[in-house]
């Protein structure tokens, strides 16, 4: 870490109704997305969210550093019982993440931001453990 | 053949890693590479950058475009001072980590290249090549 001052960089949380919006726009770095993970867990328990949404439409790259982030942001809302959805990956960041070797298994994935926010309200809808909606 | 272009960029600690994977998009946009190529070759830039400052205490990489009779590339060159590795084949496995990450590091880097290679010496640092061609 860096000391020193300058205000410190942090991307927002917006709250939709049961749900919170994470629209990530910028190249991440490794601070920016640790900071990001512990807002999103600080969020998610004081809101009560059910439902998180990554919206990574404007992501050019995600090494295993991000993936990992993902995933664990995907894990923590879990324990907190509320599921994680990331949004509109770029089919050249999905090729390159599967050649890398990442699968993020624990993540759920949609198109865009309608069809993930779909993909939450029913699993909201259904059993515990329904996993496939729709 | 001598490189067309060349350029250097310090490893300093977590931040320089944005700045090689906007400088090796922005080279390899340049080139004509495809965006699944790009985005490869970036993903790549990203892990090994990663890697050396994080395992290797910093160092920098060399940016070479190259140019043959009949093909165009991009080469970098991964150069750290840090402890070096002693089991390469081992460090190459997937899963394997002496760190907090996903352990996909070098071969998931490897996978997203044309050509990879890895000089090690204990105690005295690691270099890693690897050149996409178009």
């Amino acid at each position: 870490m860096t000391a020193g001052g300058g205000a410190m960089e942090r991307i927002p949380i917006l709250q939709m109704g049961e749900f919170l919006l994470v629209t990530i726009q910028v190249d991440l770095n490794d601070t920016l997305a640790q900071t990001l993970m512990d807002d999103l867990t600080a969020k998610v328990a004081a809101t009560g969210a059910r439902g998180v949404l990554i919206d990574i439409s404007s992501v050019t790259v995600v090494d295993s550093f991000i993936g990992r982030m993902l995933n664990d942001i995907a894990a923590t809302s879990r324990v907190l019982d509320a599921t994680t959805v990331v949004v509109g990956m770029q089919p050249a960041v999905a090729i390159t993440l599967v050649e890398l070797g990442l699968s993020l298994g624990g993540v759920r994935t949609a198109l865009n931001v309608d069809r993930g926010i779909a993909l939450l309200r029913a699993a909201l809808a259904a059993p515990a453990d329904a996993t496939h909606p729709e | 053949m001598p490189p067309i272009r060349s350029e250097v960029l310090e490893l300093r600690a977590t931040p320089d890693i944005v700045h090689v994977r906007q400088t090796v998009r922005a080279r390899a946009a340049e080139m004509g590479f495809t965006l699944v190529d790009q985005t490869k070759l970036v993903t790549a830039a990203s892990e090994l950058a990663r890697n050396a400052i994080t395992y290797g205490g910093g160092g920098r990489v060399r940016i070479e475009a190259l140019e043959e009779d009949t093909r165009r590339g991009l080469r970098l060159t991964f150069e750290d001072q840090g402890a070096g590795i002693a089991n390469v084949e081992q460090a190459l496995t997937d899963g394997y980590t002496t760190g907090n990450g996903l352990g996909l590091g070098l071969g998931g880097a490897r996978r997203l290249v044309n050509e990879f290679s890895i000089h090690s010496r204990v105690g005295e640092g690691t270099r890693v090549t690897i050149t996409r061609w178009m």
